[in-house]
This record gives C-alpha cells, sequence and structure tokens, in this order.
C-alpha cells in the first residue's frame, strides 16, 4: 500500500498528535513511514500542516502537488489551501469548522462559507464533518483531531485498520485523556 | 523524528555529556537525550551557545566524547571558543550539532553551516534522512576522535523535523567509553601564537588528506544511471533533504548520474572525479549557499575539466529559500530538456492570512499594553528581543521597533540614547534571553551612564522552543531542583537601584508602574513576572455580558486577543482559546467583560 495524507488546520488544533497516531499506526501494520510537520512559531495560531507518507519506496517525507490521496482538514480555509496537493480524484474530509485570523477579526474577517462551496464545488469526493454535535456530546472541543481521525477511519480512507489506530492512541495519549479520546475516535460509526 | 534519531545516534556512540542552548529546529536533539540518557551521561541546558560550546570543549579535553547542539544562529555566539577549540584539538570525540532552518522558517537569517565548517576548517556531515543522521553522529564521533577535532553534524530543519522509522542497535551493542580524565600538557591544552601556526599547517594538510579518505565514505556516492541515460552528459550534484528531492525527481525524468554528497567539508575530491567523468553539464541542488557547487567549479578547474557546473551562481536554481519536491522537479526537467506531466494549478478562493500572533492570555501581550498605555504621547522606542515576545511586533499591539539578534535590544536601545537622548528608550527582553545575552549589556549601560528601561517579561520559561528550564525556573535537566537565580538579584547586584516587580495582567498597576521606572534616570528595570500559559493552569474563562456589551470594539481593536471574535455588533469570548487572563475584563470601557468565575462588574 501507498498514501500519502495531508492534515492541515491552524496552530493549537492538534494536528501533531493527529499525524503521529497515523504514523504509529501504520508502523504497527509493518509499513514504512515517514512525515513532517510544522514545528516553531507557525503553531501560534499559524497555518500549520502534516505530511505523511506511508509505503516502500517512498525517498522523501515532502509530498509533491497532486500527489495527496487524502488531505485531512482541521479548518475549512486551511483545507482549501491545501487542495493543490490533492491528487485527482482524491479524497478530502474537511471539519465544518472555521478558526478566524487575529487580522481578520480587526479587518473583518473571512467567509467559511464560501471555502465551503469551494470544496462542495471542486472535490467530487468529499466528506464535511459536522463536529459541535459531537463536542456537546462528549463534553469538550478538544478532541476534534480524534473526531476526523475516526472520521477518517470509519471512511477507510486511512487504508489502516481500526485496530492498530486503537492501539496507537493507547500508546501514545496519557491516561488521564486516553477515556475521551477513544470515545471521540469511535464517534462516527 | 530526525533530531531524536541524532540523540539516539549520540547515545549509541557511547556521549559522555550533552549540553547546548534552545533554538529551533535543533531543541529536540537535547530533550531527547536526557530523556533516554544512560546513567553515566550528563545533560544539561547551558546559559547560552558560548558557554556550552567551552562545556563540551573541557569534558572533551578529559576523554569524554560530547554532543553540543544549537541552531545556525546559536553557532555565530559559539564561533568564539569554537574556531579556538579546532586550533587545540580535543581528545574525547566532540561532535557540534548545528541545525540550519533554509526557508527561514524560523530564523533570521539563512546562513549556511557548511560554509561556516570551510571557514573554521571543521569537517562537517550533512545528512538527508534520519536514518543518515543517526548513522553519521556515529561516525562523526569516530572522526572526532581519530583527528582530535570538532566536528559538525548539520541537519536542516526538514531533516531535524522529518519523522521516518529506522534501525537502531540494541543497547548491548552501544559503544561504551570511559573518559581517561584531563591530563595536563600546557604545548597542547594552552593555545599561543606559535603552537596555533603549527596547528594551522597540521589541520590544512589534514583536510587535505579527509578529501581522499571521506571519497570513500559511504554518505558520498554516485548513484548510478540507467542505460536509457548513460551518455547523455548531464549529471546531478546535491545533497541534504535536497537528495531526497531529487530521487524523487528521477522516478519521473529517469535515472540520471547523480552525486549525492554527505560531507561538503572537507569535500570528497576523488569521488567527485569520478563523477564528473564524461559530463558535459552538471546541475547543482542545494539549498542555502552554493557549496556543492562552487567545490566542483573549483575541480573542473583544478583538473583542467571542460563541464559546465549550473546552479545558483549565475541564476539558473534560486538563491534563497527552501527547495521543494516540486521545485527540485522542474528544474531538473527544465536541465534535461524534458517534459513535466504538471497538475493544473486550481483556481483558490481568496484566503485568509494567518501571521503568528501571541497566544490567548499570553502576559506578554499585558505586558506590552501597559508599557503602550503608560507612555502614550511621549517619544519611545520599543526594542524587542528573540522570543515569542518578538510577536509584540504585530497590530494591533505594534510594539516593537527593533529586533536583530539574542540580547541585541538592549545595546540598540543605548545606541539610540546617544544619538537622540530625549527618547524614552525601552528594551524589553525574555527570562531566558535575559539569562543567555543580556546582564554584559546592562553592565555596558550603567558604566556607561546610558537612560534606558529594561522590561523582563520574566514568564518563567523559554517558551517559544518549547518549554526548556533556564536559571530562573530552578530546574536542571538533570532532573534536579535548585535554587533559582534571581533575576532582580542579578539586576541589583550589579547596581542597579530602580527595579521593579509587577503582574502584567494587574492593568492599572502595572501602568503605573510603568509610568514610575520609565522617570527615572540611568539604567532601570522592570520585571513583568507571569507564567507561561502553556505552563500554568487557566484560571477559568472571562465572558462578555452580551446585553452591557455597547459593540464598540475596544476590547478587539486594542489588544488583538485570538480568544475574542466580533459576531452580531458585540464581542464574543471563544472559550477554547480563553485563559481567563482577565485583560479585557479591565480595559472595556463599560465593564461588560465578566472576569474569570466572577460577574460583570457593569451596573
Amino acid at each position: 500500500m501507498n498514501k500519502n495524507i495531508i492534515l492541515c488546520g491552524v496552530g493549537g488544533q492538534g494536528t501533531v498528535l493527529a499525524s503521529r497516531l497515523i504514523s504509529a499506526a501504520a508502523m504497527k501494520e509493518g509499513l514504512p513511514v515517514q512525515s513532517a510537520e510544522t514545528i516553531g512559531m507557525a503553531q501560534r495560531g499559524g497555518s500549520v500542516f502534516s505530511h505523511i507518507r506511508i509505503g516502500e519506496g517512498v525517498n522523501t517525507p515532502m509530498i509533491g502537488l497532486g500527489q495527496a490521496d487524502l488531505v485531512l482538514g482541521f479548518e475549512l480555509g486551511e483545507t482549501v489551501r491545501q487542495l493543490p496537493y490533492l491528487k485527482e480524484g482524491g479524497k478530502v474530509i474537511a471539519a465544518d469548522r472555521a478558526v478566524m485570523p487575529v487580522t481578520a477579526s480587526l479587518a473583518g474577517g473571512y467567509d467559511p462559507s464560501v471555502m465551503k462551496e469551494y470544496l462542495t464545488a471542486n472535490v467530487p469526493d468529499l466528506t464535511i464533518v459536522e463536529v459541535e454535535e459531537a463536542f456537546k456530546e462528549l463534553g469538550s472541543s478538544k478532541v476534534l483531531n480524534l473526531l476526523l481521525l475516526g472520521s477518517a477511519l470509519h471512511t477507510g480512507s486511512l487504508g489502516l485498520s481500526k485496530q492498530s489506530v486503537l492501539s496507537a492512541i493507547q500508546e501514545n495519549v496519557p491516561p488521564k485523556f486516553l477515556d475521551l479520546n477513544l470515545k471521540a475516535v469511535q464517534f462516527y460509526k | 523524528m530526525g533530531n531524536e534519531a541524532i540523540a539516539m545516534g549520540a547515545i549509541a556512540a557511547g556521549v559522555g555529556l550533552v549540553c547546548g542552548y534552545p533554538g529551533t529546529p535543533s531543541t529536540e536533539v537535547l530533550e531527547t537525550v536526557a530523556k533516554h540518557r544512560p546513567e553515566d551521561c550528563y545533560v544539561e541546558w547551558s546559559i547560552n551557545e558560548k558557554t556550552a560550546m567551552e562545556v563540551a570543549a573541557g569534558a572533551a579535553y578529559a576523554g569524554t566524547r560530547v554532543l553540543v547542539t544549537m541552531k545556525q544562529m546559536g553557532l555565530n555566539v559559539a564561533s568564539d571558543p569554537l574556531m579556538c577549540v579546532e586550533y587545540v584539538g580535543v581528545k574525547g570525540g566532540m561532535v557540534v550539532l548545528v541545525a540550519d532552518d533554509p526557508g527561514p522558517i524560523s530564523s533570521q537569517t539563512e546562513q549556511d553551516t557548511r560554509t561556516f565548517a570551510r571557514f573554521s576548517k571543521v569537517p562537517c556531515f550533512d545528512p538527508s534522512t534520519a536514518q543518515e543522521a543517526y548513522d553519521m553522529v556515529q561516525e562523526a564521533f569516530e572522526l572526532s576522535e581519530k583527528y582530535g577535532t570538532p566536528v559538525f553534524v548539520r541537519p536542516t530543519t526538514r531533516v531535524s523535523h522529518g519523522y521516518a522509522d529506522i534501525e537502531v542497535k540494541d543497547p548491548e551493542e552501544y559503544t561504551k567509553h570511559t573518559p581517561e580524565g584531563f591530563i595536563k600538557d600546557t604545548k597542547k591544552w594552552v593555545i599561543f601564537p606559535r603552537a596555533s601556526f603549527l596547528n594551522h599547517q597540521r589541520i590544512e594538510k589534514r583536510n587535505q588528506e579527509l578529501t581522499k579518505e571521506l571519497s570513500a565514505s559511504p554518505f558520498n556516492r554516485i548513484e548510478p544511471e540507467s542505460e536509457s541515460t548513460v551518455g547523455c552528459g548531464f549529471g546531478i550534484a546535491c545533497g541534504g533533504i535536497s537528495y531526497t528531492y531529487a530521487m524523487e525527481a528521477r522516478k519521473e525524468l529517469g535515472d540520471v548520474k547523480l552525486l549525492k554528497v554527505g560531507t561538503p567539508f572537507p569535500f570528497p575530491e576523488e569521488l567527485a572525479l569520478d563523477f564528473l567523468e564524461g559530463l558535459d553539464q552538471v546541475l547543482c541542488i542545494e539549498e542555502l549557499d552554493p557549496v556543492i557547487e562552487r567545490e566542483l567549479t573549483y575541480i573542473c578547474n583544478k583538473y583542467g575539466m571542460n563541464v559546465w557546473i549550473r546552479g545558483k551562481v549565475e541564476g539558473y536554481t534560486p538563491n534563497a529559500g527552501e527547495n521543494t519536491v516540486d521545485s527540485v522537479k522542474k528544474v531538473m526537467a527544465r536541465f534535461l530538456g524534458k517534459d513535466l506531466k504538471t497538475p493544473v494549478a486550481p483556481q483558490l478562493p481568496p484566503l485568509p492570512v494567518r501571521p503568528p500572533v501571541l497566544c490567548a492570555g499570553c502576559p506578554h501581550r499585558a505586558s506590552f499594553y501597559a508599557v503602550k498605555k503608560a507612555m502614550a504621547g511621549k517619544k519611545t522606542l520599543y526594542c524587542g528581543d528573540i522570543g515569542c515576545y518578538t510577536l509584540g511586533n504585530a497590530m494591533p499591539l505594534d510594539m516593537v521597533d527593533t529586533c536583530l539578534c539574542m540580547g541585541a535590544g538592549l545595546g540598540i536601545a543605548q545606541g539610540v540614547f546617544h544619538t537622540e537622548p530625549d527618547t524614552n528608550c525601552f528594551a524589553f527582553v525574555g527570562d531566558s534571553t535575559f539569562f543567555a545575552s543580556a546582564i554584559p549589556s546592562v553592565i555596558n549601560g550603567l558604566f556607561n551612564q546610558a537612560d534606558f528601561t529594561l522590561v523582563v517579561l520574566d514568564n518563567s520559561t523559554t517558551a517559544m522552543t518549547g518549554h526548556q528550564p533556564h536559571p530562573g525556573t530552578g530546574r536542571t535537566m538533570m532532573g534536579k531542583t535548585v535554587p533559582a537565580v534571581s533575576i532582580e538579584g542579578v539586576l541589583k547586584g550589579v547596581g542597579l537601584t530602580c527595579v521593579e516587580t509587577v503582574d502584567p495582567l494587574d492593568h492599572e498597576a502595572a501602568v503605573a508602574c510603568v509610568k514610575r521606572v520609565a522617570a527615572e534616570k540611568g539604567v532601570k528595570a522592570i520585571i513583568f513576572r507571569s507564567p507561561c500559559i502553556a505552563v500554568s493552569k487557566p484560571s477559568g474563562k472571562c465572558a462578555v455580558d452580551a446585553d452591557a456589551c455597547i459593540g464598540c470594539r475596544t476590547c478587539i481593536d486594542e489588544i488583538g486577543c485570538p480568544a475574542l471574535f466580533f459576531a452580531d455588533d458585540r464581542a464574543v469570548i471563544d472559550e477554547a482559546q480563553c485563559t481567563g487572563c482577565g485583560l479585557c475584563s479591565q480595559i472595556c470601557p463599560v465593564c461588560a467583560i465578566a472576569p474569570a468565575g466572577k460577574e460583570a462588574r457593569h451596573e
């Protein structure tokens, strides 16, 4: 199996943990993995992304334009930003979430519905994940990453088994948050 | 992670002392050693890179294998001891890990440690992958001990922060290394002009010999061409992460002959001669300086070879910024005269711009705002520095007029004061930066009768690089709790008489403090003390009383907190982000924002 996956969002949304969980799950299945993440100043509210490449014969962790099988978007504007990397016929799973940049609060903001319309019109294989209800039911808005991971797992877009993802979570999430995270990843059935 | 691989490689090589100063993208190397450290390995975050280099040199003099870590900017700070240690030499293997930052993504400059290697005459390894980084560190220790020289390992951001599954040694296979101890020998360990002349000759001879020895290293190699490209006359030369991009491009463009350079200095000259044989043109693909390109040009000249070496010098490839999978594929296709199947770029709608900002609840926001309010209408200069608080430059705070390098704000404030004494000069510096490089400039200002206000933004951690301890935190990397060094004590100890400490989240008190201290003459200091939100518990959430809010936007327009929004003509607080710092509730003109756990104060 060869899979190129891009995770994208805004610093602080938990893309890094989700990326590590996918890599750990792939390694559990004995697959070679390479990945790269945004670290440093951009984490302070900037655009962040992770590239994950699973499979044999991969030279570099970076995914080229038009090469991603899956874009997992944590934020609508950021999802659209990564579309040039999506392969023809690739899948997009996007959270129905908009994070306004501070500059937008000062200058008037951007319209998330424009992004949603653009995604609907341009991505044939699109899943928009409504997360507000899940936040309410789970009592936390900090599980966005695991909800999206769960959605990707549920739609079979990761090419990884539920078992390996669950055990990656068990091994990588602090015990205090484990129960909540396990619930979140299995929220969409 | 590449940085973790470097750390594990050092442990496998029997490293006995690891020190350094945090800096993106190098930080995780030392942290990983600290996490997995064997019992006989000592680890410290040093006060700055110069001290770290000296601590490392001392241990290496005593025969310990040492690893000293920093980012490329830090190498400038450490260059004084390093230039000299290269002449004096070491006994235990000494690996200097310097992470470069093409882009630059989180640095002030795009300087190239490979160029520094030539300048300092220190051999340099340049890994392309995490696996290679792991292997190279171990080889670097061997080379260092064999020749008694420090050795650079120089990853770039994409290697340092790239992840891959790698093969590692079992602990039983680790090298065991017992240091001999320091043996007195003034002819060796005391640097003198006469000895340096002889050492200079020795180093030049050694590096010349290394061009042969390193030609046989597995880190330098020629990737064979396929039958279809034999005799085409084109070659690619590359190193670092660009090697992985070029190998990816070869899949599509054909297996053209390729030279991979893993030791840019000393350059593998014999191998390069083999590579150049039969070629008409070579495209050099590298980030930052044209190091490989200049070496190949030099070799062609030296041996009278007629090969056209192409790259940055003539503008064929970009001379600044990062390479990408796509940029390398594109330039290789152009060079080889091949058509590329490029995906059609979609026309995207206008996207939100997201410059990095101070976190919601960050105490630095309150500190900057207090100074801004206190000094409104006065002639001021705000010198910023390196750390999260550089982000105080963003609108609407707009409180950073200058930023140069670690600790520079204090000197700049003094220089401006001597030129225009009527300006109220402020130098903002973080707690870690204060200890790293601000103290000599405080004394300089005091001695030379400058007039400026030092503002120490003490959030009790090294926040930007991921919360490393420093002398003010009283915790060491060996897990010990030690007496914390007091910033007030240091300032008063060197002779400052006006030193005030205040909580920046108490807005009224903070403004009054700034007014008081700024009115004093000479060098005076304010310490804004409030912990980073990432190392302290949130105190609850603030809430806007929508009925009381008059929609004046003061909170949004004045402080630029990412947790504050404007919707339906009212201010709104994003609960997921708010930490309850309460700054907005203190500046709301109609008291419509309730501080954490309290009611709004409006009537």
